[in-house]
């Protein structure tokens, strides 16, 4: 990180003071300005970023409001029918297969999403820096152009392909491979497809910034002493952009396993994910106290990811 | 490889634009060109409202949330690096590592207490929760801005008898011009493209261009949505070319 020394504004040299009182009244200035200047993005993001999260952890040991909203009753309910339900008719606690099967399907989603990243980014990341310095913002940029582009034009573009009458399935049957139109769309296939096309992005930049770091004369050296292709990928490449690695799975992980478009749009029925379990709980369900309780388990989830993260990336900054 | 990987980035999006242009009603079968959609998309009552609201939000939140990060940027960059930094760097990088469907629902619950408290309602709410998220956006091009930049330019001002204002001015603004215009236009991007964490904050007929179009979508597809995608997208590429261009490194 590169901060920088004090500004030092009308120091000594403009003022009577001797030089030791004048540095302190000069550093107290500046620790004054400091907190005055990050106040306003301090005070908006705790205030409307950071005082929901715990409102809605208190929402979720309270019980169900009549028609929505929650009743001040104390309870664990919610947190017990994150994973349990209570039978209908001998009120005995059984797993709850629908809540389990979504956050399961979630998590799979999310990591197959982060895999099929990986696979296809790696050797995208891997040509980007091997391109002459000059090319390289260039390639770099059209990869970073689709992420900015809206989720929902993206996904659009999507269905276009993947519906019964789709691009995909028209051009099928015009060749004749198929006789009649596959299911591609609302099922968990599509999901997936929808996700690692939205996400590839976020896996390609962090790969590039740890290759555009890599010292390829090692990956010379390792041929020299005999290595095949496969060799120098296991031991020398991956090593060394392991960081880069660790932060495009991390970056897909978490919006992926959070995502709420991408599944509602192509997913269907079939394929829900938690953060639709979560909006449909302030929707149609209306328990406010279990979509709370879902929302805080999918934000552990994510918080174990980013503890991971960075536990890896302070153990690189230290043997490096 | 890497054009493989570029055709299956692009070609879904150039195929649903050059769709666009369909004079039939198909939005897979292509008949002849023509500016129908786009008219017709033009011509929506309902599109109208929806883009002047997103447009209105997009610009509140922009204008704000770069304000607000630039003062951040300077706090943190052109000074001593003091022990809570780990810590002001987290907050506000927050609203980035917070899925956003847990950030809406919070958000929601918020808003509504707030609501039932003071009798408030109005457009605020849902500028204030895109504020929210676009800080994170604006401040990460500032932020590298302020880094590659020396500070000797500061300390030559400072030694010419420039006030610290008269300094920043004429010295340290100008040279971070880029980095602020970079971090306004993400802003501005990243509030008009917003889907959930409007659907479930906007309040009655508060619909923003990208509610509108998920309403639609649900309906079934339509070439209107596509035109309106296409507009949207040649939206970004513009804005997303120019920070590119505004970014770019000189070495």
């Amino acid at each position: 990180m590169a901060l920088v020394e004090t500004v030092p504004g009308p120091t000594a040299q403009h003022t009577t003071l001797s030089g030791e009182e004048a540095t302190a009244q000069a550093e107290r200035k500046t620790r004054r300005l400091r907190w005055i200047l990050l106040t306003p993005a301090l005070a908006i993001i705790c205030g409307i970023g950071i005082m929901p999260l715990s409102i809605i952890l208190v929402y979720s040991f309270m019980s169900p409001g009549p028609y929505a909203g929650i009743s001040w009753e104390p309870t664990f309910d919610a947190w017990i029918s994150l994973v349990l339900e209570r039978d209908i008719f001998d009120d005995t606690l059984q797993l709850n297969d629908a809540h389990i099967s979504i956050l399961f399907r979630s998590l799979w989603l999310a990591l197959l999403t982060t895999v099929l990243t990986l696979i296809f980014g790696f050797p995208l990341a891997y040509f980007i820096a091997t391109r002459p310095a000059r090319q390289r913002n260039l390639w770099l940029f059209m990869i970073s152009l689709p992420f900015w582009s809206n989720l929902l034009v993206r996904t659009f573009a999507m269905m276009l392909f993947l519906r019964d009458d789709g691009y995909i399935n028209n051009v099928l049957l015009l060749i004749g491979l198929i006789d009649k139109p596959m299911i591609l769309i609302y099922t968990e296939f599509a999901v997936a497809v929808g996700l690692v096309y939205a996400f590839l992005p976020l896996m390609v930049m962090p790969l590039y910034a740890s290759m555009e770091k890599l010292d390829f004369r090692l990956i010379e050296a390792g041929y020299d002493l005999y290595a095949n292709r496969l060799q120098v990928l296991r031991r020398v490449i991956i090593p060394l952009v392991k960081p880069g690695i660790v932060a495009g799975c991390i970056l897909v992980f978490i919006p992926a396993i959070g995502s709420w478009v991408t599944p509602k749009l192509l997913g269907g029925g079939k394929g829900l994910m938690v953060g639709n379990l979560i909006s449909n709980q302030f929707g149609t369900s209306r328990d406010w106290p279990l979509g709370s309780a879902i929302a805080l388990f999918l934000m552990l989830m994510v918080m174990i990811a980013l503890i991971i993260y960075v536990r890896n990336s302070t153990a690189a900054r230290d043997h490096g | 490889m890497a054009v493989f990987s570029i055709v299956l980035l692009y070609g879904p999006l150039i195929v649903m634009a050059f769709f666009s242009f369909n004079e039939s009603r198909s939005v897979t079968l292509f008949t002849g060109f023509s500016w129908t959609w786009y008219q017709q998309a033009a011509g929506n009552e309902r599109v109208q409202e929806a883009a002047l609201l997103s447009l209105q939000i997009a610009l509140v939140a922009t204008i704000v949330a770069t304000t607000v990060a630039t003062m951040a940027g300077l706090a943190t960059t052109r000074t001593k690096s003091f022990k809570a930094l780990p810590v002001v760097y987290a907050i506000i990088n927050q609203p980035l590592m917070v899925p956003e469907i847990v950030t809406a629902v919070g958000t929601l619950v918020f808003f509504g207490i707030i609501k039932q408290v003071t009798g408030v309602y109005g457009l605020g709410y849902l500028m204030l929760a895109h504020i929210v998220f676009c800080i994170p956006f604006a401040y990460m091009p500032i932020r590298a801005r302020l880094e590659d930049m020396d500070l000797t330019y500061e300390h030559a001002a400072a030694d010419l008898y420039a006030t610290p204002w008269l300094a920043f001015k004429r010295v340290t603004f100008p040279l971070m011009l880029p980095g602020i215009l970079a971090g306004a236009m993400l802003s501005f991007v990243i509030s008009l493209d917003d889907v959930i964490i409007s659907l479930l904050v906007a309040g009655p007929g508060e619909t923003t261009l990208p509610i509108w179009m998920i309403g639609q979508l649900r309906r079934g597809l339509t070439p209107e949505v596509n035109a309106i995608s296409t507009v949207l997208l040649g939206v970004t590429v513009l804005v997303v070319s120019l920070v590119f261009l505004l970014t770019i490194r000189k070495r």
